[in-house]
């Protein structure tokens, strides 16, 4: 494929890149940790020096973008670049749902991980895209079951809950986790010959459904998003049972963002230590300001996007 | 947390990022607590980021490793995420078969200590399985695939350690 800079895969003869285990490994590799929104190299390294285990390169954190309006759009090539020479971490960045040459541009710049975010304005309202014709791994958000199986279906080798990107409230990204979660543990009790009119229910497909129910979890990592402002945020999301989280406007958005970035990590990795978890939470200064979701209009709800 | 790692056989330093693990652990005493465990008999095997966590030393501008195992390292050998790969890879010690080994921006050994013995190559003779005593590195993650040999030649060194342990009691 494009961009072939790499040291030691010239002599390669019977390697294969870009396959479903290779994909879903990277996610593996990033459990426990914290992935950050990142809009310079200068805030790459902050994050990387706070211990985030890869950065999402963006033009602008959710919080902007909602406030900016417009249409938002895939980062600059010139910033992602530049955020990938800033760090040794993994570097995802966004493209817009269905913008699948937004997707191959950022496979030609060599981008770790793409996520096909509602946080950017939509170029398909109707399908998103066919993510198995890429060699670079997606990620994509899901407020339940159902839809987490359909992007998994179309080749997401990780996912995420919406949550509500850019308001630095938690309650939808623990609604979402819940009705994740909660819809795997119903399929435990359901009996098999109820399966395929679940999967009809779920809008999900079949073979996905028996898998989840067999492994009694997703068959990808399943990550936190959407207004994580805070340690306890953070810690919260973890002990309700997902592997790690994204933080976006919540670090850089906050009065101090290095020290809050730490703290977050610190209370993903101790998310079941209640002491560590106090003594983290301690003169953070400010956290990013909240917003109410309820006062949002319909239309400014991020999570509705996806189909 | 260090009070952990007391008392274990054996200890596996798993993927993931090595400049957030070796920060948590430089963090929270865990350097010195391996390190400790490590010298006291305790199996350690490094996975990829464990890898490198484990090195003597490594390559370019990065965090100081616990210098457990002596080889040196280089990070992201193999370039970023596009270039991550699967081969079948001959290993020595475990049966003829070749194991799956699955790299994921994997890191590749640059040189190697006198009492390091290479367990498996890629064919440009880049050494990405290593064991020393009782500490195993591999560049790879046996833990993505269904193939348990690998796991099995650790706990075969960690049980090596028992006997000779025993031995020491009856003595």
């Amino acid at each position: 494929m494009a961009t072939s800079s790499s040291r030691g895969s010239t002599t390669s003869t019977n390697r294969e890149t870009g396959s479903w285990r290779v994909k879903g490994g990277l996610a593996q590799m990033l459990k426990g940790g914290v992935i950050m929104d990142v809009t310079s190299a200068e805030q790459a390294r902050i994050a990387e020096e706070a211990g985030a285990c890869a950065v999402m390169a963006l033009e602008r954190v959710p919080s902007d973008i909602r406030a900016a309006g417009g249409v938002a759009r895939m980062c600059d090539p010139v910033r992602v670049r530049e955020i990938m020479d800033a760090v040794t971490i993994p570097v995802m960045a966004k493209v817009r749902i269905g913008h699948f040459v937004e997707a191959q541009i950022l496979q030609a710049l060599g981008v770790d991980y793409c996520d096909e975010s509602e946080v950017l304005t939509p170029a398909d309202e109707t399908f998103h895209i066919d993510k198995w014709q890429f060699k670079m791994p997606f990620v994509c958000g899901c407020t339940d079951l159902g839809e987490a199986l359909r992007r998994i279906g179309e080749g997401a080798a990780m996912i995420r809950t919406k949550g509500e990107a850019g308001t630095g409230n938690v309650v939808e990204a623990v609604r979402h986790a819940r009705t994740v979660l909660g819809g795997i543990r119903r399929l435990q009790c359901t009996p098999e010959e109820e399966l395929m009119t679940l999967a009809k229910d779920l809008r999900a497909p079949y073979e996905l459904v028996c898998e989840v129910r067999e492994q009694e979890r997703l068959p990808v990592v399943n990550f936190a998003a959407g207004g994580i402002a805070t340690p306890a945020d953070a810690a919260l999301l973890m002990q309700l049972g997902m592997d790690g989280v994204f933080v976006g406007s919540g670090i850089f958005k906050a009065s101090d963002p290095a020290l809050r970035a730490a703290a977050i990590v610190k209370a993903t990795t101790h998310y079941n230590n209640p002491d560590i978890l106090a003594e983290v939470s301690v003169g953070l200064g400010e956290p990013m300001p909240g917003i109410d979701i309820r006062r949002l209009d319909a239309s400014e709800r991020l999570a509705a996007r996806g189909w | 947390m260090p009070e952990q790692i007391v008392g274990l056989d054996g200890l596996i330093i798993p993927g993931g990022e090595s400049t957030t693990i070796i920060k948590l652990a430089e963090l929270y005493g865990l350097r010195e607590a391996i390190a400790r465990a490590a010298a006291a008999g305790m199996g350690l095997w490094g996975v990829c980021a464990g890898l490198i966590v484990i090195a003597r030393a490594l390559t370019g501008n990065a965090p100081k490793p616990f210098g457990l195992l002596d080889i040196k390292v280089a990070r992201n050998w193999f370039g970023r995420q596009i270039e991550s790969f699967e081969t079948d890879l001959p290993v020595a010690g475990l049966s003829q078969e070749p194991f799956p080994a699955v790299f994921i921006r994997a890191p590749a050994i640059v040189s190697i200590g006198n009492n390091v013995q290479t367990l498996a190559s890629l064919p440009e003779g880049i050494p990405v399985a290593v064991v020393s005593g009782k500490i195993l590195g591999t560049a790879f993650h046996p833990e993505l695939t269904a193939d348990t040999r690998l796991h099995e030649f650790f706990l075969n060194l960690l049980n090596r350690k028992d006997e000779r342990s025993r031995e020491i009691r009856q003595a």
